[in-house]
């Protein structure tokens, strides 16, 4: 019964919080609506016992991509009002579309449900053992049969990162503050950059 | 799970969210950011659909694809914001209708 109540307070959470984010006329409630949305998804995957995966949706959604689309909704000096002027008229075509395409997913469900597609047994080599927690039965899986995927992974983070910082950086004018000159810093000696002085009592050092 | 709830709630749940991302590009053409958050929504639907399955048939796998979702959604996230930035830079405003650099 409790999970009943608890699966009902987060899917119609995260379903309100999803309204909300393509609703709302400011870009930055909108990514708090985004942010409650990722929490309540977690805890739809804390109910059927993914920890891990939901442990990562905090972390990674939460913590890295929501504040990154708050960094560059906030960077963006944009009259948001302005572009909101096609709403209207775009809505009753994208309401047509939502709705024949909802009724596909509840009539594949309810199709599933009435009996389905026997493809196979359902017997998983990638079971979890019984006194095993989830997150070591993702770790024997990542580690061990999905090696190269999870490195593969970790490519395309890469490659993410580089192609970000490479889009977004901008070399500094010559001669601008905090610039570096690479060449300079590494040829420069100790005897050019300190001197000794000997000032006698009470005087001051000119430098 | 129990009797109240089933993979078919889940599913739902799932269809429900995919629905509102596709949903949200279409009332918000113009809004590039909300567009992006949009493709959020729809991947989050494909998790929420993934550990479902996975929890109903007993196979971790589902979990490890979600785990790999994540990461494309994440490296998604941050190329598509930076292409955003420089395209504010060049342009000074970040409406999709006028996108035509293009068209040569």
């Amino acid at each position: 019964m409790i999970q009943a109540i608890a699966f009902y307070l987060f899917a119609g959470l995260v379903i309100a919080s999803a309204v909300m984010v393509i609703l709302s006329r400011n870009p930055v409630h909108s990514v708090l609506w985004l942010i409650l949305a990722f929490f309540n998804a977690a805890g739809l995957m804390v109910l059927v016992g993914a920890e891990f995966i939901a442990m990562l949706l905090v972390i990674v959604y939460v913590g890295a991509v929501a504040v990154l689309f708050l960094f560059v909704v906030m960077m963006l000096d944009i009259d948001f009002a302005a572009m909101r002027a096609g709403f209207v008229r775009n809505f009753p075509l994208g309401l047509a579309i939502a709705a024949v395409l909802l009724a596909e997913l509840i009539l594949g469900v309810g199709a599933y449900n009435a009996g389905g597609l026997e493809l196979s047994e359902a017997t998983s080599a990638a079971a979890q053992m019984p006194g095993e927690s989830n997150i070591e039965a993702i770790g024997r899986l990542l580690y061990g049969r999905y090696i190269f995927l999870f490195e593969v992974a970790g490519i395309i983070l890469l490659v993410a990162m580089i192609g970000a910082i490479v889009l977004t950086h901008r070399e500094a004018k010559p001669g601008a503050r905090g610039r570096q000159d690479i060449s300079k810093q590494i040829s420069r000696r100790p005897h050019e950059a300190t001197v000794m002085k000997n000032p006698d009592v009470g005087q001051g050092v000119e430098l | 799970m129990n009797e109240f709830i089933g993979i078919e709630h889940f599913l739902v749940v799932g269809a429900i969210l995919f629905v509102l991302g596709v949903l949200g590009i279409f009332i918000n053409r113009k809004n590039v950011i909300v567009i992006l958050m949009s493709v959020e929504l729809i991947l989050l639907a494909v998790n929420i659909n993934l550990v479902a399955f996975s929890a109903h048939m007993g196979d971790l796998v589902g979990q490890v694809f979600a785990m790999l979702v994540l990461t494309v959604a994440a490296a998604e996230a941050a190329i598509g914001l930076a292409i955003l930035v420089i395209y504010y830079r060049g342009r000074g405003t970040i409406a999709v209708d006028d996108v035509n650099r293009m068209k040569g």
